[in-house]
This record gives C-alpha cells, sequence and structure tokens, in this order.
C-alpha cells in the first residue's frame, strides 16, 4: 500500500507523514521531546550542516514529531512542503522574511485579523517591508496597489472576524500576472472546507491553534508551499534562487526545486529567528487533525443553525456569516466553501458597544476569550479586545465595528448554544 | 513534480535497488553546488559514484577520479545521472547507451524527450526531471524529516535499508 496513490483526505488526516516508527514499531508518532541528535561522525556532521543530506541537528530547525505534522498538513493542502513555527504568527513571519528584502512592499486585505494588520503595519514596517492594505471584496483592488517592489499579495479566503469571503481565483490571476506569490491564510477554513492552492494560490499559512489542533491546547502555524511557484522568473527572488548570502552562497531553488521555498523558510529564517513549535505542540495537533473532517462538519453544522436563530431575534440588528443566504458572500461562500463557510462569524447586537460588552459577559455556556477553532463555543467582543489597537476606520474596514460581537461555534448541542445566546441577548 | 512524466514508486525503488555505479556528469567539485550535494548523499547510501566532467578531468571529488567522458570510466555504470543542460543531455545519452548503461537519470530541469526515445528504444530506462536524491530520500523515509509530503502512506513498518 505504499505506492504513490490518491489516498483521500480523511485518510491521509490520520496517516500522512506518520508511519509506524521504523525502529521500536510504535503506531502513533512518538513526542521526540529532544533538542538535539547525535551525529554518525564528523563527515556526518558536516554533510547534515551543509544540507547535503537528510537528517536532525536540533530540534529549532528540525525534529521528527513536528516534521510529521509538517508532512501532514502539506498533504491536506495539497502542497509540496511545509514548515511549522510556534504560532501562527510567526508563520507569517517566516514567509515574509523568506520572500522580502527591506524597502520591499506587499498588498494585503484589509479584512483580517486584528492581529495581522497590527503585524503588517507596524512591526513589519519597522523591518522596512511596507505592507498595503486594500478593500478584498474588489480583486482589481489589489492590481491598483502594486508597484515594480510588490513582492506578494496576502488575503484571508474566509476573513477574521467579518465573514468576508475572497474571490481566491480572481486575486490568484492577479498575482500570477505580476509574478509574485499569493499567500492565503487558510486557517478558518481549514484545508477540508477550502484547498487555496486549487485556487491558484503559491503559499498557505496556518494558526494551527485553531480548527487544526483544534481543542484550545496548543499555539502553532505551519506556512505550505505549493510546489508550482517559479521562483527564478523575473529576477524577482534572487535570495531563493540566486545565490544565498546567509547559507554560504547556496541557491534554494535550484538545489531543492519545488521544494526550496520551504527549505530556505527553514535553514534561515527558522533558524536564525527561532520561533519554532515544540514537539508536544505537534503532537498534540497531529492528534487533533485525525479528526479534522468530522469536527469541521459538525462545526458548520452547529455555526448554520446558531447564524439562523441569531438572524430571527429581535435584539439582533444583522448577522454575518456567508453561509447564510442573507450574506453578500454567499455565492463566493457556495464557490470555495462548498462545505461550510466555517464556525467564525459575527453579528450586530442592537445597542452598540455596551450591548456587545454586556452580551459577552452573560454568556453562561459560550466562553469569552481570544480563541476560535476550538471544540467549545466561544465569543468576544472585537472592538474592546483583539481589535482595540485599531483605528476606527480600521475596525470598520476589518468587521470589528462598536455593536460587532464574534463567535466561534463549537461542538456542543446546538440547543444548549442557542438558549445560551438567547438568555444572554435577554427577551424583548 | 508538477510536469506530465509519471514514474511510479515500484519504478524508482527498483532502479535504486538494482545499482550500484552510478556515473554523473557534470558533477562538480565546488561542495556548495547541488551535483555535490547529490554525490556526497549517494555515496553515504552505499553507491559508487564517478565523477564525469571534462574541465575537472584528473582531480578527486570525495575519494574519486574525475573521468572527461563516460567512455572513460573504468567501472560498469548502472546509472548515467545527467546534471547537463538539456540539449546537452542528448549527446550524454547516446553515450550512455554506447557503455551499456541501464538508467538515463536527468536532473531537476533536465529533460530531452528525443533523447529519452532512442535510449528507451535500446532497451534502457530514462527518468527526467526529477533528483536522484529528493526521490531516494522520499521512497526510503528521510524527505519527510524536513517537511516534504513525499505521498507515501503505510501501516508497515519502515526498512531503512533499500
Amino acid at each position: 500500500m505504499s505506492e504513490r496513490a490518491s489516498f483521500g483526505f480523511e485518510t491521509r488526516a490520520i496517516h500522512a507523514g506518520a508511519r509506524p516508527d521504523p525502529v521500536t514499531g510504535s503506531r502513533n508518532v512518538p513526542i521526540h521531546q529532544t533538542t538535539s541528535y547525535v551525529f554518525d561522525d564528523a563527515e556526518q556532521a558536516a554533510a547534515l550542516f551543509n544540507l547535503a543530506t537528510f537528517g536532525f541537528i536540533y530540534s529549532r530547525i528540525t525534529n521528527p514529531t513536528v516534521a510529521a505534522l509538517e508532512e501532514r498538513v502539506a498533504s491536506l493542502e495539497g502542497g509540496r512542503a511545509a514548515v511549522a513555527a510556534a504560532s501562527g504568527h510567526a508563520a507569517q513571519f517566516l514567509a515574509f522574511f523568506t520572500l522580502l528584502e527591506p524597502g520591499d512592499e506587499f498588498v494585503a486585505s484589509r479584512a483580517l485579523y486584528g492581529g495581522s494588520i497590527t503585524q503588517f503595519t507596524h512591526s513589519f514596517a519597522r523591518l522596512g517591508w511596507k505592507g498595503r492594505l486594500v478593500d478584498p471584496q474588489d480583486p482589481e483592488s489589489f492590481r491598483r496597489a502594486l508597484t515594480p517592489r510588490t513582492k506578494a499579495i496576502f488575503l484571508e479566503n474566509l476573513a477574521n472576524p467579518g465573514g468576508v469571503v475572497v474571490d481566491l481565483e480572481a486575486v490568484a490571476a492577479v498575482a500570477r500576472e505580476a509574478g509574485i506569490p499569493l499567500i492565503v491564510d487558510n486557517t478558518l477554513a481549514s484545508p477540508w472546507l477550502c484547498r487555496p492552492f486549487e485556487w491558484g494560490a503559491d503559499l498557505v499559512v496556518h494558526s494551527t491553534t485553531k480548527f487544526l489542533s483544534g481543542h484550545g491546547t496548543s499555539m502553532g502555524g505551519v506556512l505550505v508551499e505549493s510546489g508550482k511557484f517559479d521562483w527564478s522568473k523575473g529576477g524577482k527572488f534572487p535570495s531563493l534562487a540566486g545565490p544565498e548570502p546567509a547559507y554560504h552562497g547556496l541557491n534554494f531553488y535550484e538545489t531543492f526545486g519545488d521544494f526550496g521555498f520551504t527549505m530556505k523558510a527553514r535553514a534561515v529564517a527558522l533558524r536564525d529567528f527561532g520561533p519554532s513549535m515544540a514537539p508536544m505542540n505537534a503532537f498534540l495537533t497531529i492528534t487533533g487533525i485525525e479528526t479534522l473532517p468530522l469536527r469541521m462538519e459538525r462545526h458548520v453544522r452547529n455555526a448554520l443553525e446558531v447564524a439562523r436563530f441569531l438572524e430571527s431575534h429581535p435584539r439582533v440588528a444583522w448577522v454575518s456569516y456567508a453561509g447564510l443566504e442573507s450574506s453578500p458572500w454567499h455565492a463566493l461562500a457556495k464557490k470555495y466553501l462548498p462545505r461550510g463557510a466555517g464556525s467564525v462569524f459575527t453579528f450586530g447586537v442592537k445597542g452598540g458597544y455596551a450591548a456587545g460588552v454586556k452580551l459577552v459577559e452573560s454568556c453562561e455556556l459560550f466562553s469569552h476569550l481570544a480563541n476560535v477553532g476550538d471544540t467549545r463555543s466561544l465569543v468576544i467582543h472585537p472592538a474592546s479586545t483583539t481589535h482595540r489597537q485599531l483605528s476606527d476606520e480600521q475596525r470598520a474596514a476589518a468587521g470589528a465595528g462598536p455593536d460587532v460581537v464574534r463567535l466561534s461555534v463549537g461542538l456542543e448541542s446546538a440547543a444548549d448554544l442557542i438558549r445560551d445566546l438567547d438568555q444572554a441577548l435577554g427577551s424583548g | 513534480m508538477t510536469d506530465d512524466l509519471e514514474y511510479s514508486d515500484a519504478e524508482l525503488r527498483r532502479i535504486f535497488r538494482d545499482s550500484r555505479v552510478v556515473a554523473m556528469v557534470g558533477a562538480s567539485p565546488k561542495w556548495v553546488r547541488p551535483s555535490h550535494f547529490v554525490f556526497r548523499y549517494l555515496q553515504q547510501k552505499g553507491f559508487r559514484v564517478i565523477p564525469v566532467n571534462p574541465q575537472n578531468a584528473g582531480e578527486k571529488v570525495l575519494g574519486e577520479t574525475v573521468r572527461a567522458s563516460l567512455r572513460e570510466v573504468p567501472e560498469k555504470v548502472d546509472v548515467v545521472d545527467v546534471f547537463r543542460n538539456s540539449a546537452a543531455a542528448g549527446p550524454i545519452t547516446d553515450e550512455a547507451i554506447a557503455i551499456g548503461a541501464r538508467v538515463v537519470w536527468m536532473q531537476l530541469t533536465v529533460r530531452n524527450d528525443e533523447a529519452a526515445a532512442r535510449a528507451r528504444a535500446a532497451g534502457l530506462e530514462v527518468v527526467m526531471n526529477r533528483c536522484m536524491k529528493i526521490e531516494y530520500g522520499r521512497l526510503f523515509g528521510e524527505l519527510g524529516w524536513c517537511g516534504v509530503d513525499t505521498g507515501v502512506i503505510s501501516s508497515k513498518r519502515l526498512r531503512v535499508n533499500r
């Protein structure tokens, strides 16, 4: 059965990257809780440091448990290779550090997780990387923001928190014509609901903390490469398709071909900045992924029930869930997310900021916290928390205005979730 | 790989299992070059690798004398591994046929369909636009160590020797 066959998603969610251990026969992926690995001899050590052979040196760069997770996510996304990181933010850093030089630019959707907007506009700016934020509802807005120094386009295909679905295929065409990669944050959809590579994306990032891990136990991120982008074309990426000074002049694209980007992200960005994933977190995330298809089915079913309830509630002003027929993104969701529009969405409570705060404080089953993609249902008021460091204008653009409440609908009994929201909203 | 070439895992595994001597045309003595990586890796996996490069004939690469051409390789060659461009792969393939090699393997980005047809007609096996190191690592369990999707799924314990 080891023939390279096209195994189904559910099979790969359980088996990809995880053969029984060659030494012990251990069926589950062992937790390799070690910092380092012995060398056979000085010659083998030199070959490892030079990347001339495959193997392990130090868990900042590679670890067998983390590698199993990386291969599994690469497989589920339909990508060639992946590198894991300590968090989704760290994965984004690895992606941009591997692509950009100081003075370079990228164009990003303005409908993003608030933390990403802050990372891009403040912290990345201090490294000399300029992120231009544009309206993702018009694919042409990405094209209009391109300059000769633009090296990438970044977006969330299912945006957090506003429920915005982006026309992936159209934006991928803009990136392709510009000769730059499209990076998609696929965190809220997970590869079970959407695989951005199938629509022309070149790189995918995840916060594995969310649906992939799935149980609110483990921080993590992953950066996946499609293997289809030609880094040598157009001369825009000399540190990938030319001699890389940080690695003795190694040409990563020539040496490693369709996983050269991942090798450089690992051997330079991860090595030198060190945001590696802990083996224990990788193990918990691997275990989470085994049930991803089952969990996502329930997540989207519960989310739709809760969204329909809220839409009919007198104290709710609006509901933005792309799974509802009333959503302006419903048609795009049917195209890109045919199995369901995720389980993170927003709604507006009548009474504005104060009413939003009161609602989250009144929930007894929904947990008031700053995460999404847990088995538990979660609630937050973005304007007072995740998006509070943004300007009023940025908050509105990100779908985090004063009356907005964000839900991450979990796997509990839908009737219990509805009853909790009903009591928290109050009657009449 | 994103091309229309298809090589089954069984076919590639058999090539590795049945081969001992690899003549590497275009082998570079510089350690930072891709050919040097593959040379060293295959050597470590137990293959006898013989460098062929007229520019460095007579020099030593990792203990092996560089030969000026395939015809000057004293050993019986199983695989001719081509680290030259696609056009140069044509005459190299003809030479591989002439010396009685069993396999012509063209590295990443190297592809010459006409040469491949001539080799196949002469009874040789041909692999194009693939890397011997990457494919060996993929099939024998090492490629996944750096996060690459090997496509290999199995409930059997991995056998590390080929």
